[in-house]
């Protein structure tokens, strides 16, 4: 009996890699050398620790509900691997020359998950619902770029008044309020991505369950099992449908890090990001984890209107007294930059075409400068008119990683300043309450990105921004970020930026420690998995190959 | 005992009330509400934000709404996972954290108290050494070490049992939730066994006990008959809360071992401010221990007959 059953799988198999053979006469060059296709396309990603909260993108904000929409949605455009936006649900868009009115023309084979077209009128209904007031979406500030979307968000300017719309089915007019040469790229992002007009306006919960969710990307959601699972085929009514290789994607949501990171061990897991922080060493010395950049700055900031960091000199002084290089090969060990300027890694000069980075000098040292921050000091207290310092207390949200960087930077202080300097930490959103309302000294921050342009970093520090609340107001800082963003000329747009970064990282509000990466692991037999500038993973194009 | 019975039921509406009230202004004290990130919304978006969840009535008044919804049963929409309401989250988790509770009940107390009996019949012997190691290791492991050391040798190594997520039905269930049931019964049974092995040590050194010996009785008779029931009683006493406490789950074992239950709630929704989930839960919680201490009132009635129930006069 044992063997009968053995002959019968063997000759299964044959005719198994015969179909698969077959299967590979006609794959593209990218693929050769890389093994066969296995027969079973399905990817199971570890990268979804609960449940999502939302995957309507009316009320999406997080990474996970991201991750799932990116494949289960289309935008208009979407990111390519250098960073550009690239043809998607639009074939392709004119701008006019100030960058205030860009045409998009919708490709006739779009279409969603129930067989209906995809038409410039859904794209135009989605907008208007986000910038609704009534449906209080978090991200509707992802659209006050529109012609009175900010207006009509605060209820001072009709529905009509907003500038888009849908001329006829391919067709997608939009007027915006200030030349936005990257508005293009944003409509890659999930808030801005379409509804189905008539599945929404039937079933207000039509995102609540997989079998209402309609959606018009590479993946459908095939079953949503609440708090334990995601899984997503592939759709046959996408377009691009025949580059899609991937039938299935598994995403169960693994709550632990060290559980996750033993499933992949276990080789139930293909690609993860969940790697427990006590083991982000050993794995990337080993090379079962890899990292890649990710255009996020790690920094302290000054509070301006707090004593001793009134004076620039001082500020300087605790900035250059920081050994980047340390705090990033000692302490946090993911493979990250130490920060020697504002705008992080991975960001792009649009005018030469390059990396931000890589156009401008170095501000900073990565190491530290001990006797030119001293030096500064002794001038600024000077300056003052203190012979001693006031005290300076370093305030950090309650964590781990946190905890230690403050500590690394409270030596640092010590040994190059000799300055004695107090932690404080507290929880997450008391935290959060207690920098906003201005409370603080020297805080920790992180901030990423809300879409490719230095831009996303440049106007936080403008007078008045909502998230300086270190209070930093410089009249020639404010007037070159008005002037790059009155002109949809890159080349003045960067070029007021760089001048702009100068003079911040002279003024010296914030203290740059370093840029992030994010880690990953990936089994061998897993290829395609693109990792984007914009640190978001796509498994569009990702396949199998056999173990 | 209809009157009592109607009497404590009363008595638990008020604590309910009580409790949900602490609990409504407690959470509206700590700093931060659950729109508050690293981002700063626009005002428009805040206003409108608030406005959806009545965030911004006034907090009397957003208290009577709850209440009068809390009447009717219904606890609100998750304002985090704005697809889901919070009643829909105790009912999709719950049962999934009673059925690993259940279990892991099961094994504690039957185990505890076999183990509570041995161990005090073999006083200083060698199987009361072994046996209180074991409730001494139970107590002093944490369940973050326990739950990965299971995973690592039964899930990893030997690969008996799945190592996380959860199957489908109540047999395809049962595979996934045998690591953490162990996990989750080791430190209940520790506690189980140490106080079965006290109470039974105390009831054992009593005259009626030798009474009953020296006329004659099997030891197994003795033990069963006249021992374990009186030794019994301050382990039902522990159970009420031991039991809400394993029903509603665990934040660390249900992390570990990615189980759909409601124990991450009690943890996530404070840290993220979701305030319908903080009361849902509370509430929640705090209705099953009440209920829960009341069966074991009942219970002390059926076990021991010196104990009557709600009849002053007669104690």
């Amino acid at each position: 009996m044992k063997r009968k059953g053995l002959t019968k799988w063997v000759s299964m198999l044959a005719i198994l890699s015969m179909l698969v053979l077959a299967g590979c006469g006609g794959a593209s060059d990218a693929d050769k050398g890389n093994g066969k296709l296995a027969e079973e396309q399905v990817l199971n990603v570890g990268r979804v620790p609960s449940e999502p909260p939302s995957l309507d993108p009316l009320k999406a904000t997080d990474n996970v509900s991201g991750l799932i929409l990116r494949h289960v949605m289309e935008g208009l455009t979407r990111m390519g691997e250098d960073g550009k936006p690239k043809p998607a649900v639009a074939e392709k868009w004119d701008i006019n020359e100030d960058a205030t009115k860009i045409t998009f023309h919708l490709r006739k084979d779009a279409k969603w998950s129930n067989g209906d077209p995809v038409k410039a009128e859904d794209f135009e209904y989605a907008w208007k619902r986000v910038l609704n007031p009534d449906n209080a979406a978090d991200y509707a500030y992802q659209l006050f770029y529109l012609k009175n979307g900010e207006k009509y968000h605060a209820g001072k300017a009709k529905v009509e008044e907003v500038g888009v719309k849908a001329v006829d089915d391919q067709t997608l007019e939009v007027e915006l309020e200030k030349p936005t040469p990257y508005f293009v790229s944003l409509t890659s992002f999930y808030t801005l991505m379409p509804v189905n007009k008539s599945t929404v306006e039937k079933n207000k919960k039509w995102a609540a369950e997989a079998k209402t969710y309609v959606s018009n990307g590479p993946f459908t959601l095939k079953t949503w099992k609440h708090d334990q699972k995601i899984e997503l085929a592939k759709s046959k009514h996408y377009w691009d449908a025949k580059s899609v290789k991937l039938d299935q994607i598994n995403l169960p949501f693994i709550a632990d890090d060290k559980t996750g990171y033993q499933q992949f061990k276990a080789g139930k897991i293909d690609e993860t990001n969940m790697i427990p922080t006590d083991l982000t060493k050993t794995s990337l010395d080993k090379g079962e984890a890899e990292t890649t950049p990710e255009a996020a700055h790690y920094y302290y900031k000054f509070n301006v209107d707090k004593k001793p960091f009134n004076n620039k000199k001082i500020r300087k002084a605790f900035a250059l007294a920081i050994d980047r290089k340390l705090i990033v090969e000692q302490v946090v060990q993911g493979g990250q930059q130490p920060a020697t300027g504002f705008v992080p890694w991975q960001m792009p000069d649009l005018a030469q075409n390059k990396e931000w980075v890589k156009t401008r000098e170095d501000y900073l040292q990565p190491t530290a400068e001990p006797e030119k921050a001293k030096k500064l000091l002794e001038e600024g207290m000077k300056e003052e008119g203190w012979d001693q310092l006031p005290e300076v207390t370093i305030d950090y949200n309650t964590d781990e990683g946190h905890k230690k960087i403050a500590e690394a930077i409270q030596q640092m202080w010590k040994k190059h300043l000799g300055v004695d300097v107090k932690l404080r930490n507290s929880e997450w959103k008391v935290y959060l309450d207690k920098t906003r309302s201005g409370d603080f000294q020297v805080a920790r921050y992180g901030w990423l990105p809300d879409y490719l342009d230095p831009m996303t970093f440049m106007d936080m520090y403008v007078t008045g921004g909502g998230n300086n609340d270190i209070n930093f107001s410089n009249k020639k800082y404010d007037q070159l970020i008005k002037e790059a963003k009155s002109t949809g000329d890159q080349k003045k747009r960067m070029e007021a930026m760089h001048r702009a970064e100068d003079l911040l990282m002279d003024e010296m509000p914030i203290a740059p420690i370093y840029f992030y990466t994010k880690i990953h692991m990936q089994q061998d037999y897993v290829k395609g998995v693109k990792r984007l500038p914009d640190s978001s993973v796509s498994y569009i194009h990702a396949y199998v190959t056999e173990k | 005992m209809l009157r009592y019975v109607g009497g404590r039921l009363l008595l638990l509406l008020i604590t309910l009330w009580l409790i949900s009230t602490m609990t409504f202004v407690l959470m509206h004290s700590i700093p931060g509400d659950p729109f508050t990130s690293e981002k700063k919304l626009p005002e428009q978006t805040l206003k409108a934000l608030k406005a959806k969840y009545n965030l911004d009535k006034p907090l009397p008044q957003q208290y009577l709404l709850y209440i009068k919804n809390l009447a009717t049963g219904d606890l609100g929409i998750s304002i985090k996972t704005p697809n889901r309401t919070v009643n829909e989250m105790l009912e999709d988790g719950f049962p999934v954290s009673a059925r690993l509770g259940l279990q892991a009940i099961v094994i504690a107390s039957l185990a505890g108290i076999v183990m509570g009996m041995i161990a005090a019949v073999r006083q200083n012997r060698p199987a009361d050494m072994i046996l209180m190691f074991i409730a001494v290791l139970g107590i002093s492991i944490p369940s973050f070490v326990l739950g990965p050391l299971l995973q690592k040798y039964f899930g990893l190594k030997w690969e008996l049992f799945p190592l996380a997520q959860w199957g489908d039905g109540f047999w395809g269930e049962f595979k996934f939730t045998v690591l953490p049931s162990i996990a989750l019964a080791f430190t209940p049974l520790a506690l189980v066994t140490r106080l079965m092995r006290s109470s039974m040590l105390d009831v054992l050194g009593n005259d009626y006990i030798r009474t009953a010996q020296a006329k004659g009785l099997p030891p197994l008779r003795v033990l069963t008959r006249h021992t374990l029931r009186n030794a019994i009683i301050p382990v039902v006493t522990i159970m009420g809360p031991l039991v809400v406490g394993i029903l509603t789950g665990s934040f660390v074992i249900e992390k570990i071992f990615s189980i759909p239950g409601i124990g991450k709630y009690f943890v996530e929704s404070i840290s993220t401010r979701d305030f319908s989930v903080i009361m849902g839960v509370t509430i929640f919680y705090s209705g099953l221990l009440i209920l829960m201490n009341f069966f074991v009132d009942l219970v002390y009635g059926l076990i021991d007959p010196r104990i009557k129930l709600g009849e002053k006069e007669a104690g």
